[in-house]
């Protein structure tokens, strides 16, 4: 599966959003209406799911499914 | 100061009896048992392996979104759905009453159990990076009144109280005093617990208090019986809306009992065990009569802590003994935990709206099991059968762990 897909489907399966309704610009905050512990969370789940570490600084940057994906893909060059 | 009095204008409760008040009710009018083989974890090499659990129970989507049901921990799932039952009977929302003057006390003796073993299991697993930012919001036990204020919009006074199975008995006094004192016009009151696991179990049997019955669930709770051997552990919630009773009734809200005298002592003598001459329950329950400004004789039923223990019930009949003199043999005294089990920091809110249902309806619901009677317990404990009674006055007693005892006294509509 495209990092972009599972990314997709960890945040749907957190959200409990429907994935369709997920797209590469989608925002956390914005669309997706998730506060901070949300965030926390959410993060948690990226790190087991691809097994890096995201610091907390980093996370600061991260507001759209697009930027977790870009992130995810520089970690694993 | 003339105090303002305090009207009952709404209930809900779930436990191991049923999901809604009315089956809850319906249940133990008919005496049935609501304790059972426990089906959600798995119990092999449990010390106790029944309880008086809740069952096929899903919080509704309108009360807590999806995402975050799994997030906070079941007693929070229960008082949402209880406290949604209870003011949908009482028809208030934010707007009945200045949103400052709606507030919310709940008894819960223990909190999020489930989740602080779940957590911890993750933490020993993974460590410090895995330990979820909403655990601590999930257990804490002021989340139940704080959830159900943030759904509901009351903005008045927002606390849990932690006394054991005495909570939500404290939570109704407390509630009810903030009423007659004019500082509130509707207060959300009652309890909730749900903390069957494995270390609560485990504690408790550690601690031989529980019944052993395992073969045996729906016999196990037998308050008053000679062959009683400790409580049953139980879960839910029993939750009551009080309103200011002038306001209530200019309001048109239809009035189901009121709320007239509260005791609260305590024992001064042991951590766990009841003191033997009921030195703390005795001034509990004269406490509450001298409120209420009532000849003793005028109270028709006393829904008993009664868990079920050797001790326990031994020690609360010898004071009601004490409280009530001749009359004492001609009240009716009934363990409802018998049939529910004892939901610990939610028993007195259920218990009490089992009175406030006594006193509406003019029926008595039984203590089950009561097959022979223990000698030293020689009051009349409506054994084995509900039965119709023309009653004024109802007692709700729950005495807790640390010596903590409460007596309330509802008044019939």
């Amino acid at each position: 599966m495209e990092v972009q897909d599972k990314v997709i489907k960890l945040v749907s399966e957190a959200t409990k959003m429907d994935a369709a309704n997920i797209s590469i610009n989608t925002t956390f905050v914005d669309d997706l209406n998730l506060d901070s512990l949300d965030m926390v969370e959410l993060m948690m789940k990226m790190e087991d799911e691809f097994g890096v570490e995201i610091p907390e600084d980093e996370t600061e940057n991260l507001k759209s499914i697009g930027d977790v994906v870009n992130y995810l893909k520089t970690k694993s060059h | 100061m003339q105090l303002q009095r305090v009207a009952v204008t709404g209930l809900g409760a779930i436990c191991g009896l049923g999901n809604t008040l009315d089956e809850v009710w319906a249940n133990a009018l008919a005496g049935k048992p609501g304790i059972s083989k426990l089906e959600k974890q798995d119990t092999t090499d449990w010390p106790v392996t029944f309880g008086g659990e809740v069952k096929n129970f899903k919080l509704s989507e309108d009360l807590m979104p999806l995402k975050d049901q799994e997030r906070f921990d079941l007693f929070n799932h229960f008082a949402l759905h209880a406290g949604s039952a209870a003011i949908k009977q009482a028809g208030i929302s934010k707007d009945t009453y200045e949103s400052t003057r709606i507030g919310i006390i709940f008894g819960t003796g223990l909190g999020g159990f489930p989740h602080i073993e779940m957590h911890h299991k993750t933490y020993l697993e993974k460590g410090f990076r895995r330990i979820s930012p909403f655990f601590i919001p999930s257990v804490i036990p002021n989340m139940a009144p704080g959830l159900l204020s943030i759904h509901y919009g009351f903005r008045g006074l927002n606390y849990s109280i932690a006394s054991a199975c005495a909570s939500s008995a404290h939570a109704i006094g407390a509630a009810a005093t903030e009423i007659m004192l004019g500082r509130q016009d509707a207060m959300i009151t009652g309890g909730t617990e749900a903390v069957i696991t494995p270390y609560t179990i485990g504690g408790f049997a550690s601690m031989k208090a529980l019944s052993k019955r395992n073969e045996e669930p729906a016999r196990a709770s037998r308050p008053f019986d000679v062959d009683r051997d400790g409580f049953v552990m139980g879960e839910g919630a029993g939750i009551i809306v009080l309103e200011n009773y002038e306001k209530a009734k200019a309001r048109g809200a239809r009035i189901i009992a009121e709320v007239v005298g509260w005791g609260a002592t305590s024992d001064s003598y042991h951590i766990t065990a009841p003191h033997p001459e009921g030195e703390g329950t005795i001034p509990c329950m004269q406490q509450a009569l001298a409120q209420a400004g009532i000849a003793r004789e005028l109270v028709g039923y006393i829904n008993a802590h009664g868990t079920s223990t050797p001790q326990g019930d031994i020690a609360e009949t010898n004071a009601i003994k004490r409280v009530f003199g001749d009359h004492a043999k001609k009240l009716a005294v009934s363990s409802t935990k018998s049939m529910t089990g004892h939901l610990l920091g939610a028993a007195g809110g259920l218990e009490s709206i089992f009175c406030i249902k006594a006193l509406e309806t003019g029926m008595l619901p039984p203590t089950i099991n009561l097959e022979k009677q223990d000698p030293q317990c020689d009051l009349d404990y409506v054994a084995n059968n509900s039965r119709k009674a023309d009653i004024q006055y109802a007692m709700n007693n729950s005495f807790g762990f640390g010596g903590t005892n409460s007596s309330t006294i509802f008044k019939k509509a």
